[in-house]
């Protein structure tokens, strides 16, 4: 299988803490690859070195072979990367498809035009992508009042909007009721499988990450500790210490 | 040597109001967000209840004594402007409770006005302090080294209060995150209170303090507002120490150029004040703000469409009518409403960028009256015919814009909003003091427009077609693909970042585009009063602006035009009695606190409430699903809730 994206000896202290300690790992094509471990463990600053919204210490990402390093974010996100926050980031004064229609109004670069009414272009495309994710019905109404769920999934149809590579998501179901994880979840595994993305995401849930991941790594104070496929992280007796000290488990998982 | 230590004392003695002042400013800020414009009028009050008090008090005694119940007075007021006009409007957008503020500018002057009259009065010297000493045989007034020796022990004073007492300690989390603070069981409220009432006294000291040195008069309180928000952006928001530094700085450098640089004193403290920003964007002891740190107040705004076929009828029957003001209108009124126009493109031009964008800008005017001194120096030096000089005032205007808005850029917030400020006041400076290529206070005269303009009614229809060209012109940009990312820009930098807008340079943009248009209103100004003056580029002028766009209502796309003509009009008819100012201050605060959401927001509210305007959010839950509507009440609860997909 090709590899997406590689990942070198990313590191990134802050004030000699050692947040991100030399890690490695690479993202495969078509796989969804699940970044885990405790709160602490270097997860979103990993994410966020690898957005280009914090600089690492050492180390290089290679995104197709390219460099990702010293990039803006807006720049990788040109070359194929999308993203989506763990605490959502939607555009509050506008209606949902209008969201949605900002980031094919931005891909397609017409963000500086002065001519068209924005409300208009694009729009049969962008409600494509609202009902990818069940928010068609929504699209007219006002971003602001959408329940959180849902501000996750218009976050989902804006990043898809320039048909990434890879897609990376920081907690995509954090601040949800289980139920609704379940059903985001397995909506992102078919849509990255419909389009052949590949997808690399932390996530705190064990039973979405046990239950969609192709393969998972495990971090924790800043080192990678495992890599692995789904089984043999749960049978791993170094992840188990790490989050329970001991014990058998992730039994449940679906 | 000798003079230059004397004039570093008589800076340092100068310090001593100045960072009374600015420190109350700062305490202000930082726990309420507020921007008090006010805080000029509190010191003007002290002076001149300290003034009062000295006629009575006799002695050393009575001096000392006079300072601090002037202080203490002034506290009192501050208290009352508090529970009266900022706390019925704290849960306005942000920035509201500023144009508040300047009705209680508005309302002390006048009331200052009729109890002290309008003649400046002399500050008795202070009893026991009144001779010189010699030092390195240069005078020094001994009151000067009075007060640099107080200043120190005030300074101390506060910074233990600050960071010693349990009461500071209240302050500093509430400046951290007053939420939290109040969850915590704090009454935030005399919280507020109490933080007014220490801000003001400390403006009320500085006020009274000052007296032997200065006297009081009824142009103080603007003469210092400049200089205290000076002095609180380059020591830092909400750092004493910051203040005391760089309250002595200003002080000193002012000395300094006083003597050796004359022509330079009004622009000096904002040069240090533009460097101090472009090297430490915070100040010098200033730390970073966190955005969204404070968190929204108010609603979010709503999305914003292109008029429908009822209203754009409805323009166009406005502008028939005004097309038709010469058929039945006096020249008086044509003159009145083309000022009115060229107001409301000037103050459209700022909503641009401050409404669209969330880029507060307080030097505005930089480029309205820099525009019509592009066309008034074209005119009066190269003899440019009016037409090419209309045209090439925007490009004027646009180009520092485009220069100033880069530098600025790197800013955010209050901090963004002071560097705007530094810059107009430099523009400002630079007018008013290169008197022999710009006239200098005289002004350019006889700058009148072409044959074919040159009376009422033709250049009537002229400002017709240019205003409302304008305002139509950023109204359409608004609901272009740029003005989209504009808004993107400024509701969440951070996705827009993360989906390939630049939004440092849409901001810019933006920014240098409002700079044109408010160019081509000065354009527009120049011709039809035939003259310029460095009036056109002050503080004031920013300041009316910004005024009518919170006044109109700063998150509808109407706000400024409908803000603009009101206080026009207005102005126009309440100048013509004696205490106008008494009278518009106290409409402006009633009209703040009555409609929260500016005249256009509330007119819209109301026209919903009784069924003439459909809401868009509730009408849509309605037909869809009514249990969504209910849940946007709650939102914060909503992360727990499941939505049941229909």
């Amino acid at each position: 299988m090709n590899i997406i994206l590689d990942v070198r000896n990313l590191s990134k202290s802050f004030h000699g803490l050692q947040a991100v300690d030399f890690v490695n790992f690479e993202v495969r094509e078509g796989e969804l690859l699940a970044l885990i471990g405790p709160n602490g463990a270097g997860k979103s600053t990993c994410f966020n070195m690898l957005m280009g919204q914090l600089k690492p210490t050492t180390g290089e990402v290679f995104f197709q072979g390219e460099n990702l390093v010293g990039k803006y974010p807006r720049q990788i996100w040109r070359k194929g990367v999308g993203r989506t926050f763990q605490i959502t980031g939607t555009y509050s004064s506008m209606t949902v498809v209008e969201n949605v229609q900002m980031a094919l109004m931005s891909h397609r670069r017409r963000i500086f035009s002065i001519f068209p009414y924005a409300h208009k272009i694009y729009k049969e495309e962008a409600i494509s992508y609202l009902d990818m994710v069940g928010l068609a019905d929504q699209a007219e109404r006002h971003c602001a009042i959408l329940a959180y769920g849902d501000l996750k999934r218009l976050e989902l149809a804006i990043a898809l909007c320039h048909k990434p590579t890879l897609l990376l998501m920081d907690e995509p179901t954090a601040g949800m009721a289980p139920t609704e994880r379940e059903s985001v979840m397995q909506l992102t595994a078919d849509i990255v499988k419909d389009q052949n993305i590949s997808v690399l995401f932390t996530e705190h849930d064990m039973d979405v990450v046990f239950g969609h991941a192709h393969r998972i790594l495990v971090l924790n104070r800043g080192k990678l500790i495992a890599n692995g496929s789904v089984d043999e992280i749960r049978n791993n007796p170094l992840v188990q210490e790490v989050y329970l000290g001991g014990g058998n488990l992730f039994e449940v998982a679906s | 040597m000798g003079l230059f230590v004397a004039q570093v004392l008589t800076g340092l003695a100068n310090a001593a109001a100045l960072f009374l002042v600015a420190s109350g400013l700062s305490l202000i800020f930082g726990v309420t967000r507020i921007v008090n414009f006010a805080h000029g009028s509190f010191y003007m009050l002290g002076a001149f209840i300290g003034y009062s008090l000295m006629q009575v008090l006799p002695g050393m005694f009575g001096f000392w004594a006079s300072v601090v119940l002037a202080g203490l007075a002034v506290g009192v007021i501050g208290v009352i402007v508090e529970i009266c006009v900022l706390r019925p409007v704290y849960k306005a957008p942000e920035l509201f409770q500023l144009v508040a503020t300047f009705g209680v500018i508005l309302v002390i002057q006048d009331l200052a006005l009729l109890t002290w009259g309008a003649d400046d009065v002399l500050g008795p010297r202070a009893p026991g302090l009144k001779g010189i000493v010699r030092i390195m045989d240069e005078p020094v007034p001994k009151y000067d080294l009075a007060l640099i020796a107080i200043t120190p022990f005030i300074l101390f004073g506060l910074w233990y209060l600050i960071a010693r007492t349990r009461v500071g300690i209240l302050v500093r989390a509430a400046t951290q995150d007053r939420e939290m603070v109040g969850a915590l069981g704090v009454n935030q409220a005399w919280l507020f209170t109490g933080v007014f009432f220490l801000g003001a006294t400390l403006a009320g000291l500085g006020g009274a303090i000052q007296l032997p040195k200065g006297g009081a008069d009824l142009l103080m309180d603007f003469n210092i507002l400049a200089a205290i928000f000076v002095v609180v952006v380059i020591g830092g928001m909400g750092s004493l120490p910051g203040a005391y530094v760089a309250a002595v700085l200003i002080s000193v450098l002012n000395v300094f150029g006083v003597t050796y640089l004359p022509q330079s004193t009004l622009v000096l403290m904002f040069v240090v004040m533009a460097v101090v920003l472009m090297i430490k964007p915070y100040g010098l002891f200033g730390r970073e703000e966190v955005a969204g740190e404070h968190g929204q107040v108010g609603e979010p705004e709503r999305p914003i469409k292109p008029a429908g076929i009822k209203v754009r009828v409805l323009v166009a029957v406005g502008i028939l009518l005004l097309a038709l003001l010469p058929v039945f209108g006096s020249s008086f009124s044509q003159v009145l409403t083309a000022d009115v126009i060229i107001f409301c493109l000037f103050a459209a031009s700022l909503h641009f960028i401050l409404g669209l964008g969330g880029l507060v800008s307080f030097g505005h005017a930089a480029y309205f009256g820099g525009g019509a001194y592009v066309a008034a120096l074209l005119v009066s030096y190269l003899q440019t015919p009016m037409e090419i000089a209309f045209l090439l005032a925007p490009v004027g205007a646009g180009f520092a814009a485009f220069i100033i808005g880069w530098l600025c850029m790197r800013l955010t917030g209050v901090y963004f909003a002071m560097l705007t400020l530094a810059f107009a006041q430099l523009l400002w400076s630079l007018v008013y003091q290169w008197g022999e290529f710009t006239g200098g206070d005289d002004g350019l005269v006889d700058i009148w427009p072409s044959e074919w303009l040159n009376s009422t009614t033709p250049y009537y229809y002229f400002t017709l077609v240019f205003g409302i060209g304008g305002i139509l012109l950023l109204r359409h940009v608004a609901h272009s693909p740029f003005g989209y990312a504009l808004r993107a820009s400024r509701d969440s930098a951070r996705q827009a970042e993360a989906t390939g807008i630049n939004t440092k340079r849409v901001q810019w943009l933006a920014f240098t585009f409002a700079g044109a248009v408010a160019g081509l209103s000065g354009a527009l100004f120049v011709f039809s009063k035939g003259s310029v003056f460095p009036t056109e580029l002050e503080v004031a002028r920013s300041f009316d602006a910004l005024i009518v766009i919170f006044l109109g209502g700063v998150k509808t796309l109407s706000g400024a035009i409908v803000g603009g003509a009101s206080l026009e009009y207005a102005k126009d008819f309440l100048t013509r009695f004696e205490y106008w100012r008494l009278t518009l201050g106290l409409i402006i605060i009633f009209v703040v606190i009555l409609a929260p959401e500016g005249i256009s927001g509330t007119l819209r509210k109301l026209a919903e409430r009784i069924g003439i305007m459909k809401d868009p959010d509730s009408n849509h839950s309605k037909i869809r699903n009514p249990a969504v509507n209910a849940k946007a009440h709650t939102r914060e609860n909503t992360r727990e809730n499941t939505r049941e997909d229909p």
